[in-house]
């Protein structure tokens, strides 16, 4: 770990102005990977200003029906906010899918957008990283790969984006609200994580200095019709293989609308908008799932090692939809999958 | 206030667990000392070559450095290697000796030392440190280095080598009907100890109090007096607390060795704490070929046992544990072959890891005899009786005592194995397979020599010490308890010490010797001290019991008491104020009976049975509970030992179904050198354990203690792999089962 400086900041202003005047900056709310990487000496931040005590921590209806859920907020009171088990029921599963009960307590909603990728090589300073060390190379490719991306991957970067509840808030269509040097602005999610490119130290399309301040739900619509699926190498307290956030608005017996988020498979939460519009108006059934799943994953490729990954998510993109389609989702405290 | 019923035998709470839960059991890496210094390693990033150039100028200006050693500027150390084999538990071989000189071994070995007033300044200068290597192109596979395995040519003291063969294994096989022969793999997989490696050196004028992790302080203190030259007289190992070992404690590591070397560099205290990659870079569960070869007649008698091994060590020692012997011990076989390889990789020398040797072997031929037994058609328990070993064929020799049929059936009964339908893939809950699959453990109940001491304090309390060490199995608590019993006094009343030097002398804990040899020493010390207190008795002026012997008297309530009558007794205040110190001391000496030894074989025993559920189109497998029946002789205490066994068996899922330590073949690196993606059982993947341990009197020592430590894990994962194949019909013969595999 390197030595930095220290600032808490009172105002969501002044912990902008801080960052975005100095590249060496970073926001620290949680915690939960930033210190973590510190102690890998992959983040060497100069100087972090603690976001901690601003006043981002409510969940609060918005006028359109939908619900703003402040950056500060923890993942656990999230989780297990009333509302959100209500009408968010998708979102509070994926949460309680990922990380441990201390890990939730200590993570925010905005830093949990802004986890970084758990490849072996991102963490290992030891080896050349794109994403570490922009034209030094990827070690992975060609590496282990067991948790590497399927989807969406470069020649210059194979990772995969780790979380959980951006699977959720993916498939839910969130907006995300950032206070930056230039002002405010809003991100729709699917554009908020971007696809590693020739780019891969970019994890997000955030600028220096900007700061994620909410995250905007739109009004429920799913009903019970949901479910978050999450395939792993243990039964709780490890990353996703591969995992489903589904959501079905039903028309009559048939599909109406339908969501499909798939993580730990790309570099962001990969979702496939002309996929799920296929599904309009199809009934529920089994090879239906199977026909849109081969279309969600036309473009997969295996690294070799992680190759099983391809039919791995085929199937649990169909018993996904089997669960969100009979209403019965996954319980993430149940371990065998219904 | 006295003692009517033992403690000896009940579910004796740990004496020592008050100290740990409110964080006053001091470890390693919390000892003070006045001018202390903080090194920190700085680790390789290549796994074979040379150092061709350390550049420490960043790191020297960096705030708050003392001094950075390097394989250039380090101080003289002995040039050959015998005096690094200074090691109860050495290996063939020359023992890694960090900062030895520009070669690299292995990936993450420590390329230089940086000392530096507190621990972050010394972690932040070592990432400053720039190393440039030329770097060779490593191979840790072992089944790349397959064709170059090759017969040890210096057996490892106190490990046996595999038996020759008896009978004809070969031509029997040959001439078989009913025969399999199958490779099986264990991934490698490391200990993760939850205490990290770490040396804290008290410099005191040339006089060094040394507290660094290890399974026996014996072990380090001979290391770094053969190593530095010191006197022993100025040497002091204390290690009171270990935060769990599981065998990577047992040879000194490269910790003790740069930190002695800094104290003695600067003359002043200096800590060292191993970061947790950097625990991935010393002893590891070896990554093993196995083979195993069986045959059986129509009757499901074995006519044929081969099985042999090619294991993985480093390219500078020649690693050995037990790992086919097993084969031509647990079963009946006229016609046996065992065989046992090395092979060496560009990785740190593996270590012994709980049950070493067994957990592996017995995972393969497990397997295999659950593979036979559908070939036969026969209940995977029944062929198992049909082929009971009444005697060790190995040896030639009785069992001092063998409980496995009562292991068997208790396990069976419990587990409830007769519901068990045979035919794969035939029962069924819900959407999931259900499997059930058994397997035997092994392991043998060895002990050691031990010292121990018994004394009677001024406050009146006993005091029982042996040089042993607690790695969170419970030792603390079982010598307290047959303190207790010795002097039927209650159990607070009575201390036990252990992990330092001073004490008498131990060697290392492993091999789950630890409770028959320190128990029995503390028990012979006990009478020795009673022997000690009836003479200060009859010595007294007017004594009251001036003709007792021990044999007449009764120990209780702080006095010593003629049995024909309690009222003519000598208080322990009365001679603690007569002595010396005020403290009465006996010292005692524990040896396994030599003779006995060569009459009898002793081993303990499992039988393990596992449900597991599989939701086959995803690959998800559940262990939905285990028995676990073992037969160890006298179990001390109820709870200790039960916690032994559920870790053992916990272990074991790991193994069948999540620890694999992934190295980078190109690099030779780790990749999953943490505690993250390096996947131990969660909470989740643990849910019924069921520990039954079964009568088995035994003889090999007073006590009747057999040990504990091993046992649990030994089989555990191949009752999980043979339940997987009764509820899938698929055969996974390496280790662990993961998703990808069943799919």
């Amino acid at each position: 770990m390197n030595r930095f400086s220290y600032l808490r900041a009172s105002s969501v202003s002044e912990a902008v102005e801080a960052v975005a005047g100095d590249p060496a900056a970073r926001f620290i709310a949680g915690g939960t990977n930033l210190v973590d990487l510190m102690k890998y000496d992959v983040e060497r931040p100069g100087r972090l200003v603690d976001i901690t005590r601003l006043p981002l921590n409510g969940i609060e209806k918005t006028p359109g029906g939908g619900v703003k859920i402040g950056a500060l907020v923890p993942n656990s009171d999230l989780a297990y906010d009333d509302r959100i088990r209500r009408d968010y029921p998708l979102l509070s599963s994926a949460i309680l899918a990922g990380a441990s009960a201390q890990l939730r307590n200590a993570a925010t909603t905005g830093g949990n957008l802004l986890q970084r990728t758990r490849c072996y090589y991102f963490y290992d300073v030891g080896t050349p990283c794109n994403k570490r060390e922009p034209g030094s190379g990827c070690s992975a490719i060609g590496g282990e790969t067991r948790i590497h991306a399927i989807l969406g991957a470069s020649d210059s970067c194979i990772a995969t984006h780790p979380s959980d509840m951006c699977v959720a808030l993916s498939a839910l269509e969130a907006v995300v609200h950032v206070q930056g040097p230039r002002g405010d602005r809003t991100i729709p999610f699917a554009d908020f994580h971007r696809l590693p490119g020739d780019q891969p130290e970019k994890d997000n399309t955030l600028e220096h200095g900007e700061m994620v301040t909410a995250v905007e739900l739109p009004a429920p619509r799913f009903g019970r019709h949901h479910t978050y699926l999450k395939l792993r190498d243990r039964l709780s307290y490890a990353f996703a293989l591969v995992s489903v956030a589904a959501a079905i608005e039903l028309d009559g017996d048939n599909i109406g609308k339908a969501r499909v988020a798939l993580g730990g498979v790309a570099h962001k939460p990969w979702r496939d908008a002309d996929a799920e519009a296929s599904l309009k108006g199809v009934l529920p059934s089994s090879s239906a799932f199977a026909d849109f799943a081969d279309r969600l994953l036309s473009g997969a490729r295996g690294q070799g090692e992680n190759d099983f990954k391809i039919e791995l998510a085929r199937r649990a993109i169909v018993r996904a939809l089997g669960q969100a389609a009979s209403g019965t989702p996954q319980v993430q405290s149940v371990k065998q999958v219904n | 206030m006295s003692n009517v019923h033992p403690y000896v035998g009940r579910a004796q709470p740990r004496v020592d667990g008050p100290l740990k839960v409110s964080g006053l059991a001091r470890y390693s890496a919390e000892f003070a000392a006045d001018d202390l210094v903080y090194a920190a390693a700085v680790p390789s990033t290549i796994a074979k070559g040379r150092i061709v150039r350390i550049d420490a100028s960043a790191a020297q200006s960096a705030p708050g450095v003392v001094e950075i050693l390097t394989h250039e500027n380090r101080p003289n150390m002995p040039a050959e290697d015998e005096p690094y084999k200074a090691d109860m538990v050495a290996v063939p071989g020359g023992p890694f000796r960090p900062l030895r000189d520009d070669r690299i071994w292995f990936s993450g070995q420590p390329a230089a030392l940086v000392i530096a007033d507190t621990h972050e300044n010394a972690r932040h200068a070592a990432t400053l440190v720039k190393v440039e290597y030329e770097a060779l192109t490593p191979e840790v596979d072992v089944s790349n280095a397959r064709d170059r395995a090759y017969d040890p040519p210096e057996k490892r003291n106190g490990i046996p080598p595999p038996p020759p063969p008896r009978g004809d294994a070969e031509a029997t096989f040959k001439g078989s009907v009913i025969r399999l022969e199958e490779e099986y793999r264990v991934s490698a997989e490391h200990h993760n100890p939850m205490e990290l490696q770490a040396t804290t050196v008290e410099w005191d004028d040339g006089r060094l109090v040394i507290h660094n992790k290890t399974q026996g302080v014996n072990n380090p203190k001979n290391y770094v007096c053969s190593v530095f030259g010191l006197d022993p007289e100025a040497v002091q190992v204390s290690t009171p607390f270990v935060g769990g070992a599981f065998g990577m404690a047992l040879r000194p590591h490269y910790d003790l060795t740069l930190a002695v070397m800094a104290a003695l560099k600067l003359k002043r205290s200096v800590r060292l704490v191993l970061t947790r990659g950097q625990m991935y870079t010393m002893g590891w569960r070896p990554d093993t070929l196995q083979t195993v070869a069986l045959s059986a007649g129509e009757d499901g008698r074995l006519t044929s046992v081969r099985h042999e091994v090619i294991q993985a060590t480093s390219q500078f020692e020649d690693y050995q544990e037990p790992t086919v012997n097993w084969s031509g011990l647990v079963y009946d076989c006229p016609n046996v072959t065992l065989g046992h390889k090395l092979a060496k990789v560009d990785t740190s020398t593996p270590s012994d890891m709980r049950a070493p040797g067994a957990t592996l072997g017995m995972f393969a031929l497990e397997t295999a005899m659950d593979e036979l037994s559908y070939k036969l058609k026969l209940d995977p328990l029944e062929l198992r009786l049909k082929n009971y070993a009444e005697a060790d064929q190995n040896d030639g020799k009785p069992f001092s005592s063998k409980e496995l049929k009562a292991a068997y059936e208790t396990g069976a009964e419990r587990f409830r194995w007769s519901k068990r339908s045979p035919e794969p893939r035939s029962m069924k809950e819900g959407r999931e397979l259900v499997g059930y699959g058994m397997a035997t453990g092994c392991w043998e109940a060895m002990m050691q020599p031990h010292g121990a001491s018994a004394a009677l304090t001024a406050d009146g309390r006993l005091e029982v010490a042996c040089g042993t060490a607690d790695i969170g199995t419970g030792t603390y608590t079982i010598l307290t308890q047959i303190g207790a019993d010795a002097f039927s006094m209650p159990i607070e009343e009575v201390t036990a010490l252990v992990g330092d030097t001073r004490l008498p002398m131990a060697p290392v804990e492993g091999g789950s010797w630890a409770a028959a040899s320190a128990g029995n020493a503390v028990r012979l010390a006990c009478a020795a001290l009673k022997e000690e207190l009836v003479k200060r008795a009859r010595g007294l002026d007017d004594s009251p019991l001036a003709n007792a012997s021990v044999d007449h008297v009764v120990f209780r309530d702080g006095r010593i008491a003629l049995a024909s009558d309690e009222n003519v007794a000598v208080s322990y205040a009365k001679l603690l104020g007569a002595a010396e110190g005020g403290r009465i001391e006996a010292m005692a000496k524990f040896a396994p009976d030599k003779e006995f030894a060569e009459k009898f074989s002793s081993y303990t025993h499992s039988a393990v049975f596992a449900e597991v559920r599989v939701d086959e189109e995803l690959g998800v497998v559940r262990v939905e509970r285990i028995v676990s029946a073992i037969a160890a002789g006298k179990i001390l205490n109820l709870a200790t030992a039960r916690s032994q066994i559920l870790g053992g068996v916990v272990m074991g899922i790991g193994m069948a179904l999540h620890e694999e330590t992934k190295w980078d073949k190109r690099l030779g690196r780790i990749v999953n050198a943490n505690l993250g993606e390096y996947h131990v059982p969660a909470h989740a993947d643990v849910k019924n354990i069921d520990v039954i341990f079964v009568d088995e009197e035994d003889d090999a020592n007073p006590l009747g203690v057999k040990g504990l430590g091993e046992i649990g894990i030994v089989g555990a994962a191949a009752a999980i792999g043979n339940a997987v194949f009764h509820a899938t019909g698929r055969r996974v013969r390496h280790l662990p089962i993961t998703i990808d595999k069943l799919l």
